[in-house]
């Protein structure tokens, strides 16, 4: 480990630019003759559209037209996809309805676009907006998932009789029912997995570009994956063939997941600038972000967990209900299925797991993956199920999990995962003696003689990272391979570019992707530069999302750098008459081994760009290409321990320590690792006590600001308590795993298991906000 | 936003004057509620009169117990005021926890009041504290002030210019934040005063801030939190939305009164 190789805590390359107000986001892009957008969006939460007229907007100041879906229908350009495709049970594929970008008869949430005002400025864009006259024919609104199934429900597509989009299950239901029925104990409880909206600090924002000349597209866009992005606006959407198609993703102020998806305004706003022969720029609003931006996770389940006479596990039966919104998103699909069931055996050996997931079209916008993804619910449920087991069983929490946990590696679940490695021990022993957990009772008294009840919680979690293999997520229905590209170029000085299909959008990669070069040849790192987010610049990548940049797109660096290296030590070994074998990397030199003979990393640079003095047959130049496709994905996994104090008169709940204890694997760049997990425990903390999207009965969004949509702030937070333990991942070239989702998945069961074990009992969801933990107080005297 | 025209005032009369000669007009003040309404597009003003340049309207003066605070005072002067936290601390700790620091450096004492917010902080100072509005053309006590949900007595064109206001004997302010906002979603204000014991509730009426007459008489025999446990609060008269409902209102109504109490200085 050097002061700026694997390992160091070096500070972020990009910081100065974003801290001194220089970032260059899509919003910043300004072309000549660019005009603004607004979008004509449904206030309605389900109708008709009868008629639209747009003649009064179109007469008005500014405005250069006015658009609506029929046009971009008889244009030619397609519906949103759902990029991956679910069989219900019975073998029937997925009930997936239309979602035109633009509404063409019907509006299914409030917010859905329906036409696009193009004008000289932003404000006389919204004011024309404002004067297109919309005849509706209001239909009746459902918004919860139970409700969309029950009988008599509004029907939202034609296509999805009774608004179910797929009943689809995992594992073994009639070896759970049996382990059900002869256990000593079973225990059950229904879960909420509450709906929350992803509010990065970056509104979304698109330009669309048309060329007449070359008969090209450029589209700026706030996207964490910009080649996905014009995969799927080629090849689905029909906006362009994908060579005049570029997409730039330049600084991305966060995504959350919520931007990996292709939204309507991108497509509409490159296809707007072709039909008004100007370019074409939409930056959303925050309120706007609320009612459009998908949300994440609302999921209603019910479980049992059974267990044997000593205490372990014999099956788990859940039942889960998803509530997808209006439409299906672009992973929508996947993200309450094999992101969320295949990881319910935990970190348990469980013998026998049955999931059934019913996913329901509903009037609120798509919800989609959402930091976590998937996991999050499945660790929300496993470890509440667990905490609550364990108060029946009379054990300690920690000793069921400790009974449990599975121990040796690699271990098969009965539902698809292949765990590689772990010590989920070490991480319980080492939050446990973090928190000081035997001091617990002493506390809690401390508390009392206060006024004050205490409580403490813990959650184990298990996740998996880097999706992968590719014809393995294929085979269950990806619609697109998840390995990851990079180039790394070697410049005639002996400066280094690295291309990377992987996105940063707040992640830091412009650090710790040149922190694994600088480490590996030795060379200082501001002569490594990462370039990224742009489809003109970089080959075919994936993008970011799924924790999988450090273990699926840094492992494409090594790789090119693999082969860089190998033809970097041919020139040297022909410079110095020296056998190729013998030549080591060592501080930006390459050497005889034993021997004093070295050249410069520059001079071999050089060397290979003259070609002058080539090894016979040798091509010129220093660049290489390598594409990585994990053969697994990996498995971050911790243990998380909450403690709060609740104040009983008014119910508020005070954080007073939060232990966060994750195996990562091998770690790059600690200080940025740190600050993955503070953000995401703090998304947890929001989940867990302050933030819920709420829609009335007609669909409009109640949430709709910060007025009412509660956000954690620093004062709701603790100091945290981190650290790491360590079981390399066996199958990425790194041994990395992965750390940008643990933190938003591992804290919400330990935070409401300890809001409970304060309170005294389980009769509490989430958020627990004051009134919630109030009103439980008072059913528990 | 739509468009609007801005005018600079410079004197009262100047404002009076401009606001009377555009009737869509409207003062604009700190801009922390009416600039945000605009550009929500709620609010469509034809004129927006600015008064934070008029120099009569900004400062705090004291004389003797008696307070005078300027229209256009920002937040931020009153939580920081010495002199005024020698008389009446309360006062200045409920200016220092209105919204944060942006807010509190733009909105002001005059803006807040005549936009009577039923959520917002300084209806409850000034009820509990009896306090005289003065505006452009008479003097209103704060009871006859307050009317109602965003409704306060100002006419057409009044300007609210100071508040005034006897330091009280003792004085305490218990805010209970809305989790999203950090509005009050219960803030009560309690003062031992020289007209006697005032009790006022923000945050929690249906009809907006209200004195609590239980909590008074209880005070006004024993001044101290205690006194107050067995008062009722009715809920049936509190505001109940998705982020409390009455009952927790109640409650809260009841806790934070004697926090005031208790915090009293
Ligand atoms: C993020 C945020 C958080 C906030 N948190 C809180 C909080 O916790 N507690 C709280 O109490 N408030 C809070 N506020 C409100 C803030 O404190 C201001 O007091 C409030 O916005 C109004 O004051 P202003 O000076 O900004 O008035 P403006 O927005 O300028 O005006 C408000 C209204 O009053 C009228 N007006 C202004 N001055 C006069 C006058 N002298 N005479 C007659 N009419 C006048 C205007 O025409 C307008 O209708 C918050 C605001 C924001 C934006």
């Amino acid at each position: 480990m050097g002061v700026e190789g694997i390992g160091a805590r070096v500070t972020r390359k990009e910081d100065k630019r974003f801290l001194t107000g220089k970032g260059r986001y899509t919003d910043d892009m300004t072309v000549p003759g660019m005009k603004y957008a607004y979008f004509v969006r449904s206030p309605y939460g389900h109708a008709k559209i009868r008629n639209i007229d747009a003649t009064a907007a179109k007469a008005m100041p500014g405005v250069i037209d006015v658009l609506d879906g029929k046009q971009l229908q008889a244009d030619g350009i397609g519906n949103l996809i759902c990029g991956w495709m679910i069989h219900s049970k019975d073998g029937t594929p997925m009930k997936m309805g239309a979602w035109h970008p633009l509404a063409v008869d019907t509006v299914r949430y409030v917010g859905d676009a329906i036409a696009i005002v193009v004008a000289d400025s932003s404000g006389e864009a919204r004011d024309a907006a404002e004067a297109v006259v919309i005849d509706y024919e209001q239909l009746p609104t459902v918004v919860e998932a139970v409700a969309a199934l029950a009988p008599g429900a509004p029907q939202i597509h034609p296509e999805a009789p009774g608004n179910l989009i797929f009943d689809w299950q995992i594992g073994e239901s009639d070896a759970v029912d049996k382990a059900i029925a002869a256990a000593a104990h079973v225990t059950e409880i229904e879960i909420l997995n509450n709906r929350l909206s992803p509010n990065p600090m970056e509104p979304r924002a698109t330009l669309g570009i048309y060329d007449t000349a070359e008969d090209h597209y450029t589209c700026y866009t706030t996207s964490q994956n910009p080649h996905v992005a014009r995969l799927v606006m080629s090849a689905f959407y029909n906006v362009a063939p994908e060579n005049k198609l570029r997409v730039i993703a330049p600084d991305v102020g966060g995504g959350f997941g919520s931007k990996i998806y292709i939204y309507p305004e991108e497509i509409i706003c490159l296809w707007a600038s072709k039909k008004t022969g100007v370019p074409v720029k939409w930056t959303s609003d925050r309120t706007e972000a609320f009612l459009t931006d998908a949300h994440g996770r609302d999921h209603v389940s019910k479980v049992k967990m059974a267990f044997d006479a000593n205490n372990r596990i014999t099956a788990l039966k859940v039942d889960t209900i998803a509530n997808l919104g209006a439409y299906m998103s672009l992973f929508s699909s996947a993200v309450p299925t094999y992101l969320y069931a295949t990881l319910l055996s935990g970190q348990y050996a469980i013998p026998a797991i049955h999931a059934n997931v019913r996913t329901v079209y509903t009037n609120t916008v798509p919800v989609d993956a959402y930091r976590g993804a998937g996991r999050p619910e499945a660790t929300y449920l496993l470890e509440r199920t667990m905490e609550t087991a364990a108060r029946e069983l009379g054990v300690s929490p920690a000793e069921l999990r400790r009974t449990n946990f599975i121990r040796t590696f690699p271990y098969q679940t009965p539902v698809i995962m292949n765990y590689d490695a772990g010590d989920y021990e070490a991480s319980l022993n080492a939050a446990m003696q973090a928190a000081d957990w035997n001091g617990f009772a002493a506390r809690r008294t401390q508390s009392e003689a206060k006024g004050k009840k205490r409580g403490i919680g813990m959650s184990c979690y298990i996740e998996a990272c880097g999706i992968a293999p590719s014809a393995a997520v294929g085979s269950l229905g990806a619609g697109v391979g998840l390995w990851e590209s990079a180039e790394v170029r070697v410049n005639a000085v002996g400066t280094i570019e690295v291309l990377t299909g992987s996105h940063s959008h707040g992640q830091g990669h412009e650090t710790t992707f040149a922190q694994l070069v600088a480490g590996r040849l030795g060379v200082p790192i501001e002569s490594i530069n990462i370039v990224h987010g742009d489809t003109d610049k970089v080959q075919m990548g994936m993008g970011t999302y799924g924790s999988r940049s450090g273990a699926v797109g840094m492992s494409a660096v090594v790789k090119a750098l693999d082969k860089v290296e190998a033809k970097a030590k041919k020139i040297a070994a022909h410079l110095m008459e020296a056998s190729e074998e013998d030549i080591v990397i060592e501080n930006g030199e390459l050497k005889v081994a034993g021997t004093d003979k070295s050249v410069p990393w520059f001079q071999v640079a050089l060397a290979s760009y003259t070609a002058h003095n080539l090894p016979s047959g040798m091509e010129p130049g220093l660049k290489e290409t390598a594409f990585y496709d994990p053969s697994n994905f990996t498995f971050p996994a911790g243990c998380y321990i909450a403690e709060v104090e609740i104040d009983p008169d008014t119910g508020e709940t005070d954080i007073v320590q939060f232990v966060a204890a994750d195996d990562f694997g091998n770690i790059i760049n600690p200080m940025i690792v740190e600050g993955q997990v503070h953000g995401g425990i703090a998304q947890g903390v929001g989940q867990a006590l302050l933030e819920n999207v709420q829609y009335d009965a007609n669909g409009q969004l109640l949430t709709a600001s910060y007025m009412d949509y509660a956000m954690p702030r620093a004062d709701d937070l603790p100091s945290f308590t981190l650290s790491h333990q360590n079981t390399p991942c066996p199958s990425n070239p790194l041994g990395i795993k992965g750390c940008g989702e643990a933190g938003a998945i591992g804290s919400p069961p330990a935070l409401i298991n300890a809001i409970t074990d304060a309170i005294g009992h389980n009769k509490l969801t989430m958020p627990a906000t004051p009134m919630k933990v109030w009103q439980a107080l008072q059913t528990a005297h | 936003m739509y468009a609007t025209s801005y005018h600079r005032a410079s004197s009262v009369e100047d404002a009076v004057r401009l606001k009377s000669a555009n009737e869509e007009g409207k003062y604009l003040s700190g801009g922390m509620t009416l600039i945000s309404t605009m550009k929500q597009r709620l609010a469509a003003p034809s004129d927006l009169i600015d008064l934070r340049h008029i120099p009569t309207l900004r400062g705090i003066s004291i004389d003797g117990r008696k307070v005078t605070i300027g229209a256009a005072t920002p937040h931020a002067d009153v939580a920081a005021s010495r002199e005024l936290a020698a008389i009446c601390p309360a006062i200045c700790k409920l200016a220092g926890h209105i919204g944060d620091p942006h807010v509190r450096h733009m909105g002001t004492i005059g803006g807040s009041i005549a936009n009577n917010d039923p959520a917002a902080d300084y209806p409850a100072g000034l009820l509990g504290l009896g306090a005289t509005i003065v505006t452009d053309r008479r003097s209103l006590s704060a009871d006859d002030f307050f009317t109602g949900l965003f409704e306060t007595a100002l006419e057409e064109g009044e300007m609210v210019t100071s508040v005034t206001f006897e330091a009280p004997e003792k004085a305490g302010y218990a805010k209970f934040n809305n989790p999203a906002s950090r509005f009050a979603m219960t803030g009560v204000f309690a003062a031992k005063t020289a007209g006697g014991i005032r009790v006022a509730v923000t945050g929690a009426g249906a009809s907006g801030v209200f004195r609590h007459p239980g909590f008074e008489q209880a005070l006004a025999s024993n001044w101290s939190a205690d006194a107050l446990s067995n008062v009722a609060v009715d809920a049936s008269n509190l505001m109940a939305d998705m982020h409390a409902n009455a009952e927790y209102r109640a409650n809260l109504v009841k806790v934070m009164a004697k926090r005031a109490v208790a915090s009293a200085g």
